[in-house]
């Protein structure tokens, strides 16, 4: 009966965020802040992936932006210097970000725990050199600019109105797809991994594949994301996907909580909140408060912030119901 | 490549990798005490350089005691972070500490760059700028100092682990800390002594690369990985094996940067380092998984 209740209330609560989001642009709610809303709908997709990653299965990653900005880079370059559809070139950068990530993760595979996050670190600042230094593809350190927006037919997706449903739509599809994965088979097989890997082999589950496979999807997702950030702001430049961008994707996942799907909103939200509103005007205080946030957090509430939040919820709701319920 | 270059590569390479030694043994040392990698260890070298150079140039004190505060201050910052992040989180998974130390390294980085200086630092140099010239190489009085101090600190490092108390507790708790809790040896009290020693070891790589190599705020992230690998290469064992390792890796990536071969230009000097890093992950990953569920 508790289960039923609570699944009708997680509903709910999905259909109040479909509503918010309908109505977020509109000017006389937070029209002014569309623009945000769109780098929240893309940073959300890349936490979603990291989520799955670090929350599911509990293997670290510090260098989610190099696949984040090996999706962005070759749509840049497809779409920019061959005049590939833009939507084709997503395809392709999202194909070629998921076998490179398949590649790559058998052999990383076989480390755990702090060697894993140094092996990723490692691939990460590895690819951020390969941005800067390939000018002839990259431009170099100052990136490219005029990249097409994406069209279908003679729609063009020109104005940050039309691109913040194109984003959120995309965002939501992930958080679907996601939500689905977790709850499945497959999703309990992540589970048993993060619990315990040597009873989930016992079981007979494939720990090294699937560890790939949502290695694979994380990249997909971070792909499809820096695809949708390239065609959103038609430039490109390496400092978006360097060590720190890593590091603000791991405080997004903990924020919003690692092992909750939803969460990725909450975290991303604030993230980008704090950076591009509340922090901007006094210069870099966001990569200090971002410190504190990741120590914070994982000292106090291991299970990030959103999840706590959610737990309190839940308990005050428990407390009324029991309150309303004696006569 | 004349016998000259070769000196002058190799020279170099031997330079930068008693930088990474000494960062190496920090990792080395806070790992065997307390089986965490400390991924701030790099800003404590970018710390050791950026605080001298501040309080040589804003608040006037002369080099050498500059230098000594400097390590002070550094290692009273690892300090801080033990107790006021590490051991906070008792009974923390090993992701959650890797993400307490990234978190404690980007706040160091923070406040540094937004409180002290933006800008890409010098200090002057010991003795002097002028080269001396060595088997047709010229050397930079400054390398000799950095190859020379590193050298000296292992020693005294490793006289520390081998002949004094304290040293011998920490090599104890090292090897089992509940063993060494069983004969009155507190491992917080170890773990503490880990942090500051690493912190210092760092500071001390700071201020002897400052006068050599320009260093921003920045520049903590590169330090610390390439330290990392001198570790890995040493197995995370024995102090001494990282020194070889940060000498080796130092070496490696200058020969590469030399041999200018194919696309291993100056441009991906730090690239090598990182292949470096993944390959010896890789060779070695069995050995490691062992150590790490014996650990």
């Amino acid at each position: 009966m508790l289960t039923r209740l609570k699944s009708n209330w997680s509903y709910l609560a999905i259909a109040a965020l479909f509503v918010f989001l309908i109505l977020i642009p509109f000017d006389w709610f937070l029209g002014q802040y569309t623009t945000l809303m769109i780098f929240v709908g893309i940073y959300t997709i890349v936490t979603v992936g990291l989520c799955m990653l670090m929350g599911y299965t509990g293997q670290v990653s510090l260098g989610q932006a190099a696949f984040f900005g090996t999706g962005a880079y070759i749509s840049a370059i497809l779409s920019k210097t061959y005049g590939v559809n833009p939507w084709l070139a997503m395809f392709i950068a999202a194909a070629m970000t998921g076998a490179f990530a398949y590649i790559i993760g058998y052999p990383i595979f076989r480390l755990k725990g702090n060697y894993l996050a140094m092996a990723t670190l490692g691939l990460g600042l590895i690819m951020w050199i390969l941005f800067v230094q390939l000018r002839q593809f990259t431009g170099g350190p100052d990136g490219m600019s005029g990249i097409p927006y994406l069209s279908i037919g003679g729609f063009v997706f020109s104005t940050s109105l039309k691109r913040y449903f194109l984003v959120w739509f995309f965002c939501l599809a992930v958080l679907l797809i996601s939500q689905n994965i977790v709850r499945s088979r497959m999703g309990r097989a992540l589970r048993a991994i993060h619990g315990s890997e040597a009873a989930a082999e016992s079981l007979g589950i494939n720990v090294t594949q699937f560890k790939v496979k949502i290695l694979v999807l994380s990249a997909v997702y971070a792909s499809l994301a820096g695809s949708l950030l390239v065609y959103n702001i038609t430039v490109v430049n390496p400092q978006t996907f360097d060590f720190l961008a890593s590091v603000k994707l791991v405080v997004m996942a903990v924020i919003g909580g690692l092992a909750s799907i939803w969460g990725a909103i909450f975290g991303a939200g604030a993230t980008r909140i704090l950076s591009d509103e509340l922090l901007l005007r006094f210069g870099e205080w966001d990569v200090i408060v971002y410190g504190l946030i990741l120590v914070l957090v994982m000292i106090f509430m291991p299970e990030g912030l959103f999840v706590k939040l959610k737990e309190v919820f839940e308990r005050l709701r428990l407390r009324f119901r029991q309150k309303g319920a004696e006569p | 490549m004349s016998s000259a270059q070769f000196v002058q590569y190799l020279v170099s390479g031997i330079t930068s990798g008693s930088i990474y030694a000494l960062v190496g043994l920090g990792f080395t040392i806070i790992y065997a005490v307390t089986r965490i990698i400390n991924f701030a260890q790099g800003e404590f070298v970018m710390l050791g350089g950026l605080v001298s150079f501040i309080l040589i140039h804003s608040a006037g004190i002369p080099l050498v005691p500059a230098l000594i505060l400097s390590i002070i201050i550094t290692a009273a910052v690892g300090a801080i972070m033990y107790l006021f992040a590490i051991r906070l989180a008792k009974k923390a998974s090993v992701v959650s500490l890797i993400i307490i130390t990234i978190g404690a390294a980007i706040f160091i980085r923070g406040i540094v760059g937004q409180e002290l200086t933006k800008e890409f630092i010098r200090l002057p140099s010991f003795s002097g700028e002028e080269s001396i010239s060595f088997l047709g190489a010229y050397i930079a009085p400054q390398a000799l100092w950095i190859i020379g101090i590193m050298v000296v600190v292992t020693i005294i490092l490793h006289l520390f682990l081998t002949y004094t108390m304290v040293g011998k507790a920490l090599k104890a708790c090292a090897i089992n800390p509940i063993a060494s809790s069983l004969v009155g040896i507190n491992p917080k009290t170890m773990a503490l002594i880990a942090f500051v020693l690493a912190s210092a070891l760092g500071a001390i790589g700071g201020v002897v690369l400052a006068p050599l190599t320009p260093i921003s705020y920045n520049a903590g992230v590169m330090l610390g990985l390439k330290g990392f690998v001198a570790a890995a290469i040493g197995g995370f064992k024995s102090p001494v094996a990282a020194v070889f390792g940060g000498l080796l890796l130092g070496i490696v990536e200058s020969l590469a940067v030399a041999a200018n071969w194919g696309p291993f230009t100056s441009a991906y000097k730090d690239a090598i380092a990182l292949i470096v890093l993944l390959l010896i992950l890789l060779f070695r990953s069995g050995k490691l998984a062992e150590e790490e569920r014996a650990g």
